[in-house]
């Protein structure tokens, strides 16, 4: 239905970015090189998902963008407000969901009726007293969405945060994410080895492959996207042998 | 229910069938109380202890050190344990010594008390707190330093200060610890206790014991090896509230509340 459109890409690339990295690299001792001389730009509200084989550097780049890593080499701009989802919830089991929600807030914008708020956003608003370790896995992973999400961040890192949960539960998380970026609008960094989950969500796939970009491909689908399009099926195999996976 | 009563009724059974053999061989004369006194005679002099104040006034003088001592060893313990736990320079001064201190037994330093101490309440106490500082400084101590780094990333990625850091994700992570060393502590004080009563003392249950040994009051002896049993009980049980309060986290895992 939509043909190729970079003219709908560069749309939302107009906009100054809000993350730049220029020319960072990153080795570990004397090993081998994480990331060799990166260059990526995110503008505001756009949605990139990083894909790569284990070892590619995404994490290390995330963890960058994070502030997690120190930025020994090339430069790194981002906003002030970010969030950061990982692969576990990280809740603190000793704080009940809407504290976690609110951990680190300041005293001004802390009261339960703004976590009450976006839990319900992410439905959960019937385990808000919960202690974290009676959650399943689907509502741990809402509970760190929305703890994210309560900070208003305008850069919003995703790191595999689907990848430990069943594969409905993953679906319905997926279609959550989609839906709540539509409204926020904050630019995300969704780090994903699941090409169907990056061409479901994103603006823009970035293939790493031995700490530098290997494949940037924008995804000019409407949404809600739908697998059986022919385009999703091309850009599919596109990215596949980007990751070195070719068709038998 | 039938056979609740059953599985109940059984395992006191031979508990049980112990006492009556035990009350039966007082009976028949074949134990001379000075050996052993009976059971219904332990529970008569315990009764009589209780009427002219003897075990009262005891019980509340060994309560008073136990927890006297027991307070002194938490605040040494945390405090030390903090410390070391908490930054990379209290580490090397603090751990070293308190690794090499702990292999010392406790009780060996009873007669190093007494000189440094007198026979007073000081050295009572004081042995109680060094017995059990060990307990509560080792597990906190490993607790601190055990925490997930997973949730320490998670918490700099939130923005939180240092200050909060500790507050927030370290002690909380480290208090399932702390209260092992407790638990083991609180063994511990009542073991340097009764040592430190019967070694020296005026007063306090251990004091009463060794009365009785120069009498050959077996029964007496009894009622105060009970009441130690007792009151390993009780502080255990103790404990356990205590656990259940701060750690109802833990606890509900298996429990589903909304």
């Amino acid at each position: 239905m939509n043909v190729m459109a970079p003219a709908q890409a560069f749309s939302t690339k107009k906009s100054a970015p809000v993350v730049q990295v220029c020319g960072l690299s990153r080795r570990y001792g004397k090993g081998p090189v994480i990331l060799d001389h990166l260059d990526l730009e995110i503008g505001a509200g756009e949605f990139i998902a990083l894909l790569g084989r284990s070892g590619s550097g995404k994490s290390t780049l995330l963890r960058t963008l994070a502030g997690l890593d120190p930025v020994t080499e090339g430069t790194v701009t981002r906003p002030k407000e970010v969030a950061v989802v990982f692969q576990e919830s990280r809740l603190l089991p000793w704080k009940r969901v809407w504290q976690n929600v609110l951990l680190g807030m300041g005293p001004d914008a802390v009261c339960e009726v703004d976590a009450h708020k976006v839990l319900q956003e992410v439905g959960l608003s019937h385990r808000v007293a919960a202690w974290p370790l009676t959650l399943s896995g689907g509502e741990a992973q809402r509970a760190a969405l929305a703890r994210a999400l309560v900070r208003n961040p305008s850069f919003l890192m995703l790191d595999e945060p689907f990848a430990a949960l069943d594969a409905l539960t993953r679906i319905r998380m997926q279609q959550l994410v989609a839906r709540l970026w539509e409204k926020h609008k904050s630019a995300v960094l969704l780090v994903t080895h699941d090409v169907d989950e990056a061409l479901m969500l994103a603006d823009r796939v970035v293939v790493l492959e031995a700490g530098r970009i290997h494949t940037d491909i924008s995804v000019p689908l409407e949404r809600p996207r739908r697998h059986a399009n022919p385009v999703f099926e091309d850009l599919r195999r596109i990215l596949l042998s980007a990751l070195g996976v070719t068709p038998e | 229910m039938i056979r609740k009563i059953m599985e109940y009724s059984s395992r006191y059974f031979s508990l049980i069938l112990l006492v009556v053999i035990w009350q039966g061989v007082c009976s028949a004369g074949l134990i001379s109380p000075h050996v052993l006194a009976s059971p219904f005679a332990v529970v008569h002099t315990a009764e009589t202890l209780v009427r002219d104040g003897t075990l009262p006034k005891n019980l509340l003088v060994s309560l008073v050190r136990a927890a006297s001592g027991l307070s002194l060893a938490v605040i040494i313990g945390v405090v030390l344990a903090l410390i070391s736990g908490l930054s990379r320079m209290g580490e090397e001064v603090v751990d070293g010594p308190m690794q090499i201190f702990r292999t010392l037994p406790a009780l060996a330093l009873v007669p190093l008390f007494i000189l440094w101490f007198g026979i007073g309440e000081t050295p009572k106490i004081l042995l109680v707190a060094f017995g059990s500082a060990f307990p509560i400084y080792l597990n906190l101590h490993k607790g601190i330093r055990g925490v997930d780094v997973r949730l320490l990333e998670m918490g700099k990625t939130l923005g939180l200060s240092h200050s909060r850091l500790v507050r927030d994700i370290i002690l909380p992570s480290a208090l399932p610890d702390f209260i092992v060393g407790l638990r083991f502590a609180v063994g511990i004080s009542w073991l340097m206790l009764v040592v430190a009563e019967q070694v020296n003392a005026e007063s306090g249950i251990g004091h009463m014991m060794m009365d009785a040994e120069d009498f050959l009051r077996t029964d007496v002896i009894l009622v105060g090896l009970a009441v130690y049993g007792f009151l390993g009980l009780m502080s255990d049980q103790i404990v356990r509230y205590v656990e259940r309060f701060f750690l109802i986290w833990s606890l509900d895992r298996n429990r589903e509340i909304s």
